[in-house]
């Protein structure tokens, strides 16, 4: 195995930084798009629990599923990888989102509009940044999760290490099969735990002195 | 509006600091047939409540729980939306403006967690002045001044967060920020609740100690009826749905309630409540010998032995008193010590006589010390609040 990780150094470094650079950009993406539905939908149980469910059951729909349906519309290539990574990533963070925002204080909330900051300021300057290390939880949980669907993905030739893992194991018995997926899955689960350190550090500095734990 | 206060001084004779006429900032407040009917529910919360609250008093409601005393007071700033009436600011009828427009002119503490906990103290103050585009320095400057004047040193302070200071300085620092862009009107809303007696009690002082600076209208609830008496140049009692029951000071509320109801509320300790109306700065203190921490001891005890005193008043540099030793402790020592007394009592010249007997008794003492503006104001001993009870006694027979 060694070999093999020496004599495809090039290729095996190129796959993780396409793999990490997916990963990161959906899920910058899908926390935007996630704390956006958040927004509009956590002041009203009714629809924060349609949310919820509605996250619950995403998470639900196997993954391999998802992104053969979505090869009808789109094609193979990095659209559907993408669409399907943004997707999973989104649903944690938007149940976070909702728990955050909606456990901020409500005495804070009226404090904050009694001296005269407007909806949106309030909304930016009071709520998201005490709901923030809630939806950074989520934002965790999202990043370990999609690192592993984002390998299924190369199902439909999306970029990253998942092409290692799946021409292993079409050629599996063949020779160095064993050692491309042995390769890819070891070089996931250690970028993983790379990403979950980044993002406690990203934590660290994100997150206001007065309400670090 | 000058015309009130001089009344109001008469009624008070002699009632020390308070009756000067003082400086106002504030404006008037006047409601004409304010009325809030909650969705859903059969009786308006808040029932066509006229009432004018003249400039720069503080007038406090009381009443029941759920008589709408918060739901009036919220109208005001418009947190809630009056479903009927008229609101004027001075001639200015606020009825219609803009909402968040409106609230950054008015000062708003509320009972509790009012502060936000991921900014720090200096950020918290400077929140409405920033919002209202101030200058960098200008709102650095203004927030310094502010936590000076609520009595927190802005070096040590400044940079914070709430969860860092106790109950009683975030209530400071929640006043602090009301007062940031200096606001004519200033609302409370049981804003020391929630806090132990002592810390309340010298809260409260601050409070009339700021208020005799700056001359604000303010609006304050409360379910205290001592602190109502202690606070209020007037006093608003309310019963279900606001209704008005009775409007007076509190010298005319204690003396004559409006109705029984008002009666139990006042309580029937009602000659033991003339200690709420009497102030520490109405009755005549003794003047203690005064020594700064490092003042050679000697010539201090020779001082305080010429003037027939068993104790000395010692105080920090900045003249805030820390301790009161004896004259035998006082002469085993070569300089004024910097020892502080955790439990030296204190009192300002705004406290009540109930105060003052509260106070001596927490701390185990026969008399407190009383501060003013500058420093030590004097000492107030036990057999003083002792004279004024069998005085008021003696007038409630007689
Ligand atoms: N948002 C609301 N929706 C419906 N009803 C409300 C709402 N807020 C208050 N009420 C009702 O209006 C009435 C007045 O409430 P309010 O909070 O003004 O009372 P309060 O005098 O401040 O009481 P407390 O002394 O307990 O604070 C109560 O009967 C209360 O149940
Ligand atoms: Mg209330």
């Amino acid at each position: 195995m060694w070999d093999y990780l020496v004599d495809r150094r090039g290729l095996i470094a190129f796959q993780a930084v396409q793999h990490v650079s997916l990963v990161v950009q959906c899920v910058v993406l899908a926390t935007g798009i996630a704390i956006g539905v958040a927004v509009l939908s956590y002041r009203s149980p009714r629809i924060s629990g349609l949310a919820n469910g509605l996250s619950a059951i995403g998470l639900t729909i196997p993954s391999f599923a998802l992104l053969g349906l979505l090869l009808a519309p789109f094609g193979f290539g990095i659209t559907p990888a993408v669409i399907a990574v943004v997707f999973y990533a989104s649903l944690p963070i938007l149940r976070n989102a909702v728990v955050g925002l909606a456990g901020v204080d409500q005495s804070l909330v009226e404090s904050a509009r009694g001296i005269g900051m407007s909806r949106l300021a309030t909304l930016v300057r009071v709520e998201l940044p005490l709901a923030w290390p809630v939806v950074l939880a989520g934002v965790r949980v999202s990043t370990q999760m999609v690192m592993g669907i984002a390998a299924v993905a190369a199902y439909v030739l999306g970029p990253g290490l998942g092409s290692l893992i799946f021409s292993g194991l079409s050629r599996l018995g063949g020779a160095n099969a064993l050692n491309a997926t042995l390769v890819g899955t070891i070089a996931i689960v250690l970028l993983a735990l790379v990403l979950d350190v980044v993002l406690v550090l990203v934590g660290r500095l994100t997150t206001s002195k007065g309400i670090r734990v | 509006m000058s015309e009130t206060i001089a009344e109001r001084s008469d009624e008070r004779p002699g009632s020390g600091p308070t009756a000067e006429a003082r400086h106002v900032s504030g404006v008037s407040i006047r409601l004409d047939g304010v009325t809030k009917q909650y969705p859903g529910q059969r009786t308006p919360a808040v029932d066509a409540v006229s009432l004018e609250i003249p400039a720069g008093q503080i007038v406090v409601f009381v009443g029941p729980s759920g008589c709408g005393k918060t739901t009036l007071l919220k109208m005001l700033n418009r947190l809630i939306e009056p479903s009927g009436g008229t609101i004027y600011l001075g001639d200015e009828d606020v009825t219609g403006q803009n909402a968040d427009q409106l609230r950054r002119r008015i000062g708003y503490v509320i009972q509790a967690d009012g502060l936000f906990p991921h900014m720090t103290v200096g950020t918290n103050v400077g929140l409405v002045p920033k919002m209202l585009k101030w200058g960098k320095e200008r709102v650095a400057a203004r927030v310094d001044e502010l936590l000076d004047l609520v009595g927190l040193d802005p070096e040590t302070y400044r940079d914070r967060y709430p969860k860092e200071l106790s109950g009683g300085q975030q209530r400071r620092v929640g006043v602090a920020r009301a007062l940031a862009a200096d606001p004519p009107v200033l609302l409370m809303d049981e804003p020391f609740g929630a806090v132990d007696p002592i810390t309340r009690q010298r809260l409260q002082d601050e409070l009339l100690r700021i208020q005799e600076e700056l001359g604000k209208t303010i609006v304050f609830v409360t379910h205290d009826f001592d602190e109502a008496v202690k606070l209020g140049d007037r006093i608003v009692v309310f019963d279900v749905g606001a209704r008005v029951v009775q409007y007076d000071t509190p010298e005319a509320i204690l003396a004559d309630p409006a109705e029984d109801y008002v009666a139990d509320f006042v309580g029937a300790g009602a000659t033991l409540k003339q200690l709420t109306l009497t102030r520490v700065g109405d009755v005549e203190l003794r003047q203690p010998q005064v020594a700064r921490v490092g003042e050679d001891s000697a010539p201090v005890v020779r001082r305080a032995q010429a003037a027939g005193d068993q104790y000395v008043v010692v105080t920090d540099r900045r003249g805030r008193p820390i301790s009161w030793p004896s004259l035998a402790e006082l002469s085993r020592t070569s300089t004024v010590p910097d020892t502080v007394d955790e439990h030296l009592p204190v009192v300002g010249l705004h406290s009540t006589l109930n105060d003052a007997l509260d106070t001596m008794l927490a701390a185990s003492q026969g008399g407190v010390v009383v501060t003013g503006r500058d420093g030590v104001a004097g000492v107030m001993v036990v057999e003083t609040v002792m004279a004024a009870i069998q005085q008021t006694r003696g007038e409630a027979q007689g």
